[in-house]
């Protein structure tokens, strides 16, 4: 019973971190009509930001509560980050082929993973970067007879935070009509007097912020590697590819369902779990290529 | 475009080829065993490409997990021979050949229900099976150790040439030069018949305008499906013939950053021409080899050059010398 709690304790830890990486992909292919190949690794250079920020303020050993506060604070700088480098990438690199063939984008995206990926090696070194001693120095908490960390419930509360504040955003704010109006006609909306090419540098910035949120909040418990963001991305495809492409909603449940299937995956079919998760994505495709909250 | 209504004359065609043709057979007499080595890579790269190009330069659709048949491929001949002992490299590629045609048979027939990105995320994940099979049941694949696939092990033209004994090394690559070069010919002629047939004007077709192609007649999904299966077969051969000039298969070539990398080659190269997967495909192979030996950061490099390349150069390598041909012949 204990261990189901655990378990079940561990996916929603999972599908948080999922959330926030596949709803930052999902809100920029929604509104930009842009599939960004380039999103793990900006879930990637988050976790690396985060962890080389606190690592170099607070150096690697757990302190006392203060500390803990200032690490703490210090976390989101990976999300701040990521969503400057998606305001500068947007408009230099991708608005140029908006009135190409869609491939092209994808191909910059790709390229830009290529490059990003070694940035990434050059700025912070091969060797894993973690951000550690905010884990140890939160302790952990009793379950049954079990100990769980009790930061991963922070982590919780980070995902279902952002859930919550992006739905806000979208559906009950004046930019949030804005973004809806936009990807629902780009041309009526420019049309109607709205600047498009600005809600695009913020969409994309919004989107990389959720990706750079997902690698912070994920630091203090897995370290930050090399080749975590190509690992990310195409989880977070098929995440968006259950839910459906461009939806919240969609990618709130994709990532639910995305999590718990590979915790018991794990446990009970460890060979094939990934090829179940994409064989999932595939069937989703075939028999309501929307998603299950998609729309046409 | 492509190709003008017609084609090329035959004439024309051969006063193009045949110096090419000549250059490549005899250039491993020029250049040393390691740039043979390296042109033997390049040419099974071309293969893959040239299958891949049929699909986004001739149908309109990107795949995103032709390593699925590449690797299908290499991975077939690893076992064939591991398990069964064949030492025939035409029994190989025939196995190659066949499970790649048989996968891309049952992968395109779902992926061709989709067109634009929904086709290239289900290319994608279908491919990622492979790759995580592949990785986990490491007691049939080895996982990420893959499988050696020794050029002793291999035999070429039906056990007239085997590489045993001192020596062996410079003969295989000598040998397996002529013998890629020869499969890449058949197969360069073999797409340009496809591409030139009415069927693969019927392809192109459908890639202008789908809605006119089935109103013509043309069965657009039946179409697609044949397309894909050639195009499949096509990379599947190249991932054979890769297998035993690297003499290991690893699920690296499965992964999806290696499905990129052979769209990579089609752009640089150029996906609107015939030639320009060829082009792309060696040029792709020299500067990954000699960004990897010159700095730590060849990812890097080779990102900054497909960037570059499509800001500036979408048309690639042989679009842009086409353009400026044309633009010297006005003159």
């Amino acid at each position: 019973m204990d261990t189901l709690a655990i378990q079940t304790l561990n996916s929603i830890f999972y599908a948080a971190v999922l959330f926030l990486i596949s709803a930052g992909l999902s809100l920029i292919y929604g509104v930009m009509r842009i599939v960004n190949l380039a999103h793990g690794t900006f879930y990637a250079l988050g976790a690396y930001v985060t962890a080389w920020a606190v690592g170099s303020v607070f150096g690697a050993t757990a302190g006392g509560n203060w500390v803990l506060a200032g690490q703490l604070l210090l976390l989101p700088i990976g999300a701040f980050a990521i969503a400057v480098v998606g305001a500068v990438i947007e408009p230099t690199l991708l608005r140029p082929l908006y009135r190409r063939p869609e491939e092209y984008v994808l191909l910059i995206t790709f390229g830009l993973l290529m490059i990003l990926e070694d940035v990434m090696k050059l700025l912070f070194g091969g060797t894993p970067l973690s951000a550690g001693s905010i884990m140890d120095s939160m302790g952990s908490i009793s379950i049954g007879r079990l100990l769980y960390p009790t930061y991963n419930l922070i982590v919780i509360g980070v995902g279902v935070i952002a859930a919550v504040g992006l739905w806000w955003f979208i559906y009950r704010t004046r930019f949030g009509v804005i973004l809806r109006a936009t990807s629902q006609d780009r041309r009526m909306a420019s049309a109607l007097g709205l600047n498009v090419g600005r809600v695009y540098v913020q969409a994309f910035a919004i989107g990389c912020f959720m990706a750079g949120l997902g690698g912070a909040v994920v630091v203090p418990a897995q370290a930050a590697v090399l080749g975590m963001g190509v690992d990310a991305l195409i989880l977070a495809f098929v995440v968006i590819v259950i839910g459906g492409l461009g939806s919240l909603e969609g990618a709130l449940v994709g990532a639910l369902i995305v999590s718990f299937v590979r915790t018991a995956g794990i446990q009970f079919f460890a060979e094939i779990e990934l090829a179940v998760l994409y064989l999932i994505a595939a069937a989703v495709l075939l028999i309501r290529p929307t998603g299950l909250f998609g729309r046409a | 475009m492509p190709a003008a209504p017609t084609g090329p004359s035959v004439p024309r065609l051969l006063a193009f080829a045949v110096p090419i043709v000549v250059a490549l057979a005899l250039l491993p007499r020029f250049i040393d065993l390691y740039q043979t080595e390296l042109l033997i890579y390049g040419l099974t790269f071309a293969i893959a490409a040239l299958g891949f190009n049929l699909l986004l330069g001739y149908t309109g659709l990107l795949s995103f997990g032709h390593s699925a048949y590449f690797g299908m491929g290499a991975y077939t001949v690893a076992f064939i021979v591991r398990d069964l002992h064949v030492q025939s490299m035409e029994l190989c590629i025939l196995g190659g050949l066949l499970s790649s045609l048989v996968i891309s048979a049952l992968f395109g027939y779902v992926c061709v229900r989709h067109t634009r990105i929904f086709f290239g995320i289900l290319t994608l994940a279908l491919s990622q099976v492979l790759w995580s099979l592949a990785f986990k049941f490491f007691w049939v694949t080895g996982g990420t150790d893959g499988i050696r696939v020794p050029r002793t092990s291999i035999t070429l033209l039906a056990g007239l040439m085997d590489f045993k004994g001192p020596g062996s090394y410079q003969r295989f690559v000598y040998a397996y030069y002529y013998y890629v070069l020869v499969l890449f010919l058949i197969a360069t002629v073999v797409m340009w018949v496809i591409v030139h047939s009415p069927f693969g004007k019927a392809l192109q077709a459908i890639r202008d305008n789908e809605t006119r192609a089935s109103f013509v007649g043309i069965r657009v999904r039946r179409y697609r499906w044949i397309a894909f299966v050639i195009s499949g077969s096509f990379t599947g051969l190249a991932g054979a013939l890769w297998v035993p000039l690297n003499g290991l298969t690893t699920p690296e070539i499965l992964y999806w950053p290696f499905s990129g990398e052979i769209v990579f080659m089609t752009v640089l190269g150029g996906f609107r021409t015939f030639t320009g997967p060829i082009v792309g495909a060696i040029a792709f192979n020299y500067l990954k080899v000699y960004a990897v030996a010159s700095s730590q950061y060849w990812q890097m490099v080779l990102g900054i050059v497909l960037v570059v390349m499509v800001m500036v150069l979408p048309t690639g390598i042989v679009g842009t010398i086409g353009r400026f041909a044309a633009r010297l012949r006005r003159r």
